[in-house]
């Protein structure tokens, strides 16, 4: 029962909005594909048109080698779980997760004995008789992931599933959704998420997306250590970065001289040069550049440093310091030749600006060029 | 909170019950006070007596109220799958404002001019209804209807429409969707829409007294005849009937309400 997911030149539009645009991907059979996104950059969307609760303007959606496209919601065989639970209030927990196979007429017998699986897998057996009310939130989701599991869809559909859990929860959660991925190995999972963190953990492959339109495609590890666009540089894990001028040997930051791959850009071309903050290290080595220390933030386990050098912030995070250096001292930073990737230049303070300007809510920190108030906050992933 | 201090809110409330109490409850004190007494010269009434009670829970009085309960679920049925009915159907904005006025417009009339306007458009075959009960809740129905409807469709704007798309994606077809997630959800407010509607039509009298043939006579008409030919303390008591008849009811509607949400 593998099925695939495939977007065909799917473009959905209210009105003149068009909120999804020409979308193309696949999602091979047993796959988990994260949709991650700034609000508003279509990815919950492209998860409602496979659900069927979007009717696309143009292209198709397949699921498996069905087309899908004109199929209303309850003949496309999917499971979905959503933000808010949407658990059925009227209904005890082994009602909701049976709602589904009642629903297909699956003999009665056999609707017990799949609900009871179902809500074993999830570890909420105990709780058949409760209502969604008397359980916590990670419960209910729990159950709303049981309800989905019951009707053994080819495709799970996860709309931000673990936004309205507390941190804690959510990281116990996630592994259990790591742990149903390797149990249900023919099942394909699309997951929208604008949590880089959870995109990063539980997916095969990372779909970005912004404004509409898909940005990137590629593995977690891809996209983190190999980013294509500044983009994506910025919201998959967080990033420095920094205009420099592409030179015979490497790059020039300002006037100092970087060793970098510069793969086959021309000399004199304009570029941008991304550098993950936990690669960046304090003190001589190769590819020193010096600044002055703007501001330290201590974070447990690291400190951040915020340096301006050469007219652009620079973030590092580095092992916790014995002694922090107050701001004004002039520090160096180095960070390895392999570790930073040239990116194309061009629209990277625009890029990633317009990408985050929705979303408050968002951890995720995208130090781009010329962004002088250096922006605080969010975890370094990965 | 606009008055701060527990004294302050004491005196507030001292004057608000000084002020409405005897606007709202004192008329039924006197309604109740009448229908035990033989006379009223003074300023109490006087005689206590059961005699109306003894006439007004028998023979025609009863056949009156069995009358209006039986116009009171039959109108309020009617109304609450008319007006539920709308309410779904008419889901966007317009179709809304369009239906909504629809069922707003008798109420929005004297209720004199719907019971004769049904006169006038029932009074021929094909559409020969004039004389038989059945204009009189369809009467009733409709003054009612727009209720029913603003309390289910205000009910709808408020449902998450996650609840559906869930039932949906898990194979549900429409129908059972409607079945059993949306209106089980709506449950509080049907039961809140079907219980006004009972109330308002177990008190309808003016398109009433219009319609109603002699073999369906409904008690608030039987209270206006009595009062009309001066019998106060009878018509006090069959009032007092229809009264706790109607809570009764309410009282009943609203204890499913509270299960509902509870649930």
């Amino acid at each position: 029962m593998s099925t695939g997911i495939r977007f065909d030149g799917v473009t959905v539009a209210y009105g003149g909005n068009v909120v999804l645009d020409a979308f193309d991907l696949t999602v091979e059979p047993g796959e988990v594909m994260a949709l991650l996104g700034p609000s508003g950059s279509g990815k919950t969307t492209a998860l409602r048109a496979v659900a069927g609760f979007v009717r696309p303007r143009a292209g198709r959606v397949f699921i498996g080698d069905e087309d899908v496209t004109d199929l209303p919601p309850h003949r496309r065989g999917i499971g979905m779980v959503v933000q808010q639970y949407a658990l059925f209030p009227h209904l005890r927990v082994d009602a909701n997760v049976a709602f589904g196979l009642k629903a297909r007429g699956t003999p009665r017998a056999e609707t017990a004995a799949r609900v009871t699986e179902a809500l074993e897998t999830t570890g909420m057996a105990a709780y058949a008789r409760r209502y969604p009310r008397e359980l916590s939130g990670g419960q209910q989701q729990r159950v709303a992931i049981a309800r989905a599991l019951a009707i053994r869809p080819g495709v799970l559909l996860f709309d931000e599933p673990l936004s309205a859990l507390d941190a804690r929860l959510r990281s116990g959660m996630l592994a259990e959704l790591a742990r149903l991925h390797r149990e249900l190995p023919d099942v394909s999972m699309l997951y929208v998420t604008h949590d880089q963190g959870e995109a990063l953990t539980l997916a095969d492959r990372i779909a970005v997306m912004d404004r509409a339109r898909l940005r990137d495609c590629g593995t977690p590890r891809d996209l983190y250590r190999r980013p294509r666009t500044a983009f994506t540089a910025s919201f998959v894990g967080s990033a420095n970065l920094l205009p420099v001028t592409v030179t015979g040997r490497g790059v020039r930051l300002g006037d100092t001289d970087l060793d970098v791959p510069t793969g086959d850009a021309a000399a004199g071309a304009r570029a941008t040069l991304c550098l993950r903050p936990h690669l960046v290290g304090l003190g001589e080595g190769a590819n020193a550049v010096r600044g002055t220390v703007a501001a330290v933030q201590w974070r447990g386990a690291t400190h951040r440093l915020e340096v301006d050098v050469a007219g652009h912030r620079v973030t590092a995070d580095v092992r916790e310091l014995r002694e922090t250096p107050p701001p004004g001292t002039e520090v160096t930073l180095h960070f390895a030749p392999d570790d930073a990737v040239l990116l194309p230049a061009g629209g990277v303070a625009d890029e990633t600006a317009g990408g985050e300007a929705g979303d408050p809510a968002d951890e995720v920190v995208g130090e781009a060029v010329g962004e002088a108030a250096g922006v605080p906050g969010g975890a370094v992933h990965g | 909170m606009l008055v701060h201090s527990r004294r302050a809110r004491w005196a507030v409330q001292g004057v608000f019950l000084a002020l409405f109490l005897p606007v709202f409850a004192l008329p039924f004190l006197v309604v109740v006070a009448a229908s035990l007494a033989t006379q009223w010269s003074g300023a109490l009434p006087s005689g206590a007596t059961l005699d109306h009670y003894r006439t007004a829970v028998r023979g025609e009085a009863l056949d009156a109220l069995t009358t209006s309960v039986l116009t009171a679920l039959a109108a309020s049925a009617l109304a609450l799958a008319t007006g539920t009915w709308a309410a779904l159907a008419a889901r966007g904005p317009r179709a809304r404002r369009v239906v909504g006025a629809l069922f707003v417009l008798p109420v929005a009339v004297p209720s004199v001019v719907v019971g004769l306007a049904l006169l006038v458009a029932f009074s021929e075959p094909p559409f020969l209804l004039n004389g038989t009960p059945t204009i009189v809740v369809l009467a009733h129905a409709i003054l009612v209807t727009a209720f029913a409807h603003q309390s289910v469709a205000a009910a709808l704007d408020r449902l998450d429409p996650a609840y559906e798309q869930a039932a949906a994606s898990l194979g549900a077809s429409p129908l059972r969707v409607l079945l059993r997630v949306r209106l089980p959800l709506l449950l509080p407010s049907l039961s809140a829409a079907a219980g006004l509607c009972f109330a308002l039509s177990m008190g309808e009298l003016s398109a009433t007294m219009m319609l109603y043939p002699p073999d369906w006579l409904p008690l608030p008409v039987k209270v206006f005849a009595a009062t009309d030919r001066g019998a106060l303390f009878p018509g006090a008591a069959l009032a007092v009937v229809l009264v706790t008849t109607t809570l009764l009811v309410l009282l009943a509607v609203s204890r499913v309400r509270t299960r509902a949400s509870y649930r």
